[in-house]
């Protein structure tokens, strides 16, 4: 079995069927691509694989273990990391902060009222480590509202880190970023990929192929072809489409 | 090495030795200002009953317009206990905050799953139905009159007993318990907890996904305040020598609210406390100069909330912020914006 698997994976919203039947694997130690064309059901697939919606059919394991349904917390609990297109930062918090609320030292210790959370050299440290990751050394007291906005895509994806996630999804990271923040994005990713399995959903085509190992191209709800950047490059569909022509 | 980002929380600050010290001799200098204890004591029980309800409007970002329910709850528990069970001051505080706390953690399993608008209509609901059965049955809690001839009790201190009789006395116990529910607070805010109840403000949704059990913050955080407003609600029963349904109405439970937002509960942790010495100074004053000063704290209420929406505490912290930035040679931009702990 896969690090991560999705079989028959359906959604409908009343009777809009968005995901018809979606069957995925990720492979640990990979980065892997989702794509296609808007409103092809990227992110509804995204939402039932990290917990937001429960599925109306199919299963979903992760590292053996069936996490079908299974509420965002519990998912985040065994690994699973998301970002947001939209991002979801904690604006009035400070950068080191938004990362050391989601730090999994933290979230364990949510119920005890006696731990000095800001006090804790351990912890900011920690904090300060994962922002350093994701490029935001010396931003550390900076409001996150007030941050950049390439800086606040790179907070986004330094609270998911924050959690130590065995699998990292993200959710159109690229999404606003113009063509120097997407580079930038695109180098961040690459080091990332050392140590983490990622999923990621993009629009941007460029920066996927240059990114992934395997590529998910997902159109009317269903997976219509996978494989690697160079095999969706020769695969009729993928020519035929504009996809292609980005690629 | 220690880190540079990490700031331990002292267990007290200037802010708080402060209110204290200005509290604390309230009984010494009130009368010689033309205020007199008893006025202190509202003030204190208010305060900590503004203490509590901030946890959950200004840290979590839950409005509850129906909270009078649990101090009313509160004020009900102890007379009940005074008048049939025993007379204890002691008994009677710690079933008064019991009390208020079982309810409100009974009205939050309703409400724990609910945000903005919906959450704030089922606090009144509840709110509404609580005070509604408080009005009505009769046989348990006197019905609009309320449970009359509380006493005032005599509060056991190991080999001395204090009899709460006088106001000063009483405003003493009221301080005492006060010092300890702030103490406490502070403490909470400053934890895991308190840091994750401001992150379910900003984004209840990320906070899920970072792997909050949400629902049960929510829940835990409303029965919490609930339990204070009911230890609040208590002192208030010896303080009327009653336990009434007044306190629990919408309009009632709406002062909270506005003493919250005035004071600038959502900016900074002694914002409630601030509200509320505006608002029994201002009925008082104003209360001395018009039958109708509700009207004029009500325009108050109203200016603050379209010129200042961080109340009072936020114009305090602008103006820290701009004598700080006039004192130091280069701007500080670099000073982060402390979300609401408001040192």
């Amino acid at each position: 079995m896969a690090f991560f698997e999705a079989k028959h994976l359906q959604k409908r919203f009343g009777d809009q069927v968005v995901l018809e039947d979606i069957t995925l694997s990720f492979e640990a130690g990979q980065l892997s691509g989702i794509m296609g064309p808007n409103g092809a059901g990227k992110s509804t697939c995204f939402n039932v694989l990290t917990g937001q919606y429960k599925p109306d059919g199919g299963t979903v394991h992760f590292d053996g273990q069936d996490i079908t349904g299974l509420p965002p917390r519990k998912i985040s609990g065994m690994g699973i990391a998301r970002s947001f297109q939209i991002m979801t930062l904690f604006d009035e918090f400070s950068a080191i902060d938004n990362i050391m609320i989601a730090l999994r030292n933290t979230v364990t210790r949510a119920f005890n009222p006696l731990y000095d959370l800001p006090g804790d050299t351990t912890t900011m440290d920690r904090a300060a480590d994962v922002l350093a990751k994701v490029g935001l050394k010396g931003r550390e007291l900076e409001q996150a509202i007030n941050l950049p906005y390439g800086e606040r895509r790179a907070l986004e994806i330094g609270v998911a880190l924050a959690s130590e996630p065995r699998l990292l999804f993200l959710d159109e990271p690229t999404q606003g970023l113009g063509v120097d923040g997407t580079a930038r994005l695109a180098d961040l990713i690459l080091e990332l990929k050392e140590t983490y399995s990622i999923v990621i959903i993009e629009h941007d085509m460029k920066f996927l192929f240059r990114l992934a190992d395997k590529i998910s191209v997902i159109h009317w709800g269903q997976v219509i072809t996978e494989g690697s950047p160079e095999d969706l490059r020769a695969n009729e569909w993928v020519q035929a489409s504009q996809l292609g022509e980005v690629a | 090495m220690k880190s540079p980002f990490a700031i331990s929380t002292p267990v007290f600050t200037r802010p708080m030795l402060l209110m204290f010290v200005v509290l604390g001799t309230f009984p010494l200098w009130g009368t010689s200002v033309g205020l007199y204890n008893y006025l202190g004591v509202e003030i204190i029980i208010w305060i900590i009953y503004a203490l509590g309800f901030n946890l959950l409007l200004g840290y979590t970002g839950l409005p509850s317009f129906g909270h009078g329910a649990y101090f009313g709850i509160g004020a009900y528990a102890y007379s009940l206990c005074q008048l049939n069970v025993f007379e204890s001051v002691w008994a009677g505080i710690l079933l008064g905050a019991f009390a208020g706390g079982v309810a409100a953690g009974l009205a939050a399993c309703f409400l724990s799953h609910r945000r903005g608008i919906y959450f704030a209509l089922m606090t009144i609901a509840f709110g509404q139905v609580f005070w509604f059965i408080a009005i009505k049955w009769h046989t348990l809690t006197g019905g609009e009159d309320g449970l009359l001839n509380v006493y005032r009790g005599t509060l056991s201190l190991g080999p001395v007993d204090v009899s709460l009789k006088s106001n000063e006395a009483l405003f003493y116990f009221a301080f005492a318990v006060l010092v300890v529910i702030t103490l406490l607070l502070w403490r909470i805010v400053h934890s895991p907890y308190g840091k994750a109840l401001q992150a379910i403000r900003m984004s209840e949704m990320r906070a899920g996904f970072v792997g909050y059990n949400v629902w049960l913050m929510k829940w835990s955080v409303f029965t919490l305040s609930g339990v204070i407003a009911g230890l609040a609600g208590s002192i208030f029963a010896i303080a009327q020598e009653s336990a009434y349904p007044d306190v629990m109405s919408l309009h009632a439970s709406g002062f909270i609210v506005m003493m919250t937002l005035i004071g600038g509960g959502f900016v900074s942790f002694w914002g409630p406390v601030i509200g509320a010495i505006i608002f029994f100074v201002a009925r008082d004053f104003l209360g001395s100069l018009t039958e109708t000063w509700l009207l004029w704290y009500g325009l108050m209420f109203m200016a603050v909330m379209l010129f200042k929406p961080e109340g009072i505490a936020g114009v305090w912290q602008d103006f820290m912020k701009k004598q700080k930035a006039k004192s130091a040679a280069t701007p500080t931009s670099q000073t982060p914006k402390n979300s609401v702990a408001g040192e």
